[in-house]
């Protein structure tokens, strides 16, 4: 009970300092919009070439962007020396991994869903008739990205060149999430749209497996 | 301040040890803080005080030793070399509900200060939250400005807040880090004033402190801590001064 009751009221902590000052989703969006409009731009892509490779390009510009918005997620925490507050705080420490693998999840998945329309319109699919499966499945990426990112955001905070130290570990991590999103996305953006179940699974699997690992150990990331 | 219910809790530190690497912060410390006692401890910079502060507070993990709780219902932290460790336990999982005050804040700067003390009190199950950071905010002198976000605060405004967070659960084991920083004098009688009623009422107190202030005055004992190991300990008020101020370091 005591995890969730905190776990709560540290998601909502992270809500409202994200929504009073917009950095992270702010500049989540933009960089995703940038890389969209580059590569519309550069390639040009036909019809047929936007269902092959829009999707890998979709995840691909959504992980940069995540690794740019997961960095600060446990380096604010420093700023005042606050995750010191939070671990003499809480009554399950998980609780803090939890709140803040939640916040992420919520504000990747809100700004992919903002950014789908305008990839539609700049490389001519169509997501209307499957934008319900298409949420599922970027709300299963989306937390296959956020929760190793949430892990390797506390160590990386600790570390000496963190600013790189983040994407180094996590994004050969996140190449079994990028290669099923990129096919659970490309199913649905196929001439014959489809879920493709065997994808989604194994999107679920990876989610559960990290989820364990960091409640087993996500404890010990917190230490100084 | 309303006094909170408490049960009188020392703390027991056992031939602590910590390394960053090759170099001892602190070399096998014992000490033991009787419930009720509020020691002060001086020392150079870097000669191992604000880790000492923090292994009390489970916020480090020892490289050798242990920490306990007496009067508490003391489970042991053991810092030893090798073997998978267990997790570091919260101080009050313990039995001893403790209230930390760091160099740095430790409060939210794009929260209000209000907001700020509602987070911490929730998180530490305390009950009317609301009622107890408000009773805060006036016993720091905030009230009126408990609607303010803490990053538009000054220093010493932000050490108000950073206490009264420490004060949240009513902890039954004080541990201050310096705690007068950024405060102006008047601040430094209120802070002064409070320990007193805290010490008084038999709540145990460690703090770290540089020379002699009205806050000084206040312990019972004091230690000088050098290259990690506690190079004078006394309880008499005449020594006290010495090992404050450094004399014959």
């Amino acid at each position: 009970m005591a995890l969730f009751a905190n776990t709560t009221v540290l998601l909502g902590k992270e809500l409202r300092t994200e929504f009073r000052s917009r950095e992270l989703l702010t500049t989540t969006v933009v960089f995703i919009l940038v890389v969209i409009v580059l590569f519309s731009f550069t390639f040009d892509p036909s019809v047929g070439e936007s269902r092959k490779f829009g999707p890998g390009l979709l995840w691909l510009s959504f992980l940069f962007a995540a690794s740019l918005m997961l960095q600060p997620c446990f380096l604010r925490e420093q700023n005042n020396d606050t995750l010191s507050a939070l671990r003499l705080a809480v009554q399950d420490p998980f609780s803090i991994f939890l709140a803040k693998l939640s916040a992420n999840t919520v504000f990747l998945l809100l700004t992919e869903v903002l950014m789908l329309p305008i990839f539609a319109i700049l490389y001519n699919v169509h997501i209307l008739a499957v934008f319900p499966q298409l949420v599922l499945v970027l709300f299963l990426g989306s937390l296959g990205v956020a929760i190793p990112g949430t892990a390797f955001s506390a160590i990386s905070a600790q570390a000496r060149m963190r600013e790189l130290m983040l994407p180094l570990l996590l994004l050969p991590l996140l190449t079994p999430v990028l290669i099923a999103s990129t096919e659970a996305t490309s199913g649905l953006l196929a001439e014959n749209p489809g879920l493709r179940i065997d994808w989604l699974g194994f999107l679920a699997g990876f989610d559960i497996v990290f989820l364990t690992a960091l409640w087993l150990f996500g404890e010990y990331l917190l230490e100084e | 301040m309303t006094v909170q219910a408490f049960a009188p809790t020392g703390i027991r530190f056992e031939n602590i040890e910590k390394r960053y690497g090759g170099l001892y912060a602190l070399r096998r410390v014992s000490l033991e803080v009787a419930p009720g006692e509020c020691v002060a401890f001086a020392g150079r910079n870097g000669s191992g005080k604000t880790t000492l502060l923090r292994i009390g507070a489970q916020l480090v993990r020892p490289s050798g030793g242990s920490v306990s709780f007496p009067g508490a219902n003391g489970d042991e932290l053991r810092g030893e070399d090798g073997g998978v460790k267990p997790p570091l336990q919260r101080p009050d999982a313990m039995g001893a509900p403790l209230g930390f005050v760091a160099h740095a804040t430790m409060v939210y700067d794009e929260l209000t200060a209000e907001e700020n003390l509602l987070l911490f009190a929730k998180l530490q199950g305390i009950a009317e939250p609301g009622a107890r950071a408000a009773a805060l905010l006036e016993e720091v002198g905030l009230s009126e400005r408990r609607g303010s976000l803490v990053r538009t605060f000054s220093r010493g405004m932000r050490q108000r807040v950073a206490i009264a967070r420490a004060l949240l659960s009513g902890p039954s084991v004080l541990l201050l880090d310096e705690p007068a920083t950024g405060l102006d004098p008047e601040g430094i009688t209120w802070l002064a004033s409070t320990l007193r009623r805290m010490r008084d009422a038999g709540r145990t107190i460690l703090m770290s402190l540089h020379g002699e202030s009205e806050i000084s005055a206040l312990a019972t004992r004091a230690i000088r801590l050098d290259a990690g190991s506690v190079a004078a300990d006394t309880r008499a008020r005449s020594d006290m001064r010495a090992i404050l101020t450094f004399a014959g370091a």
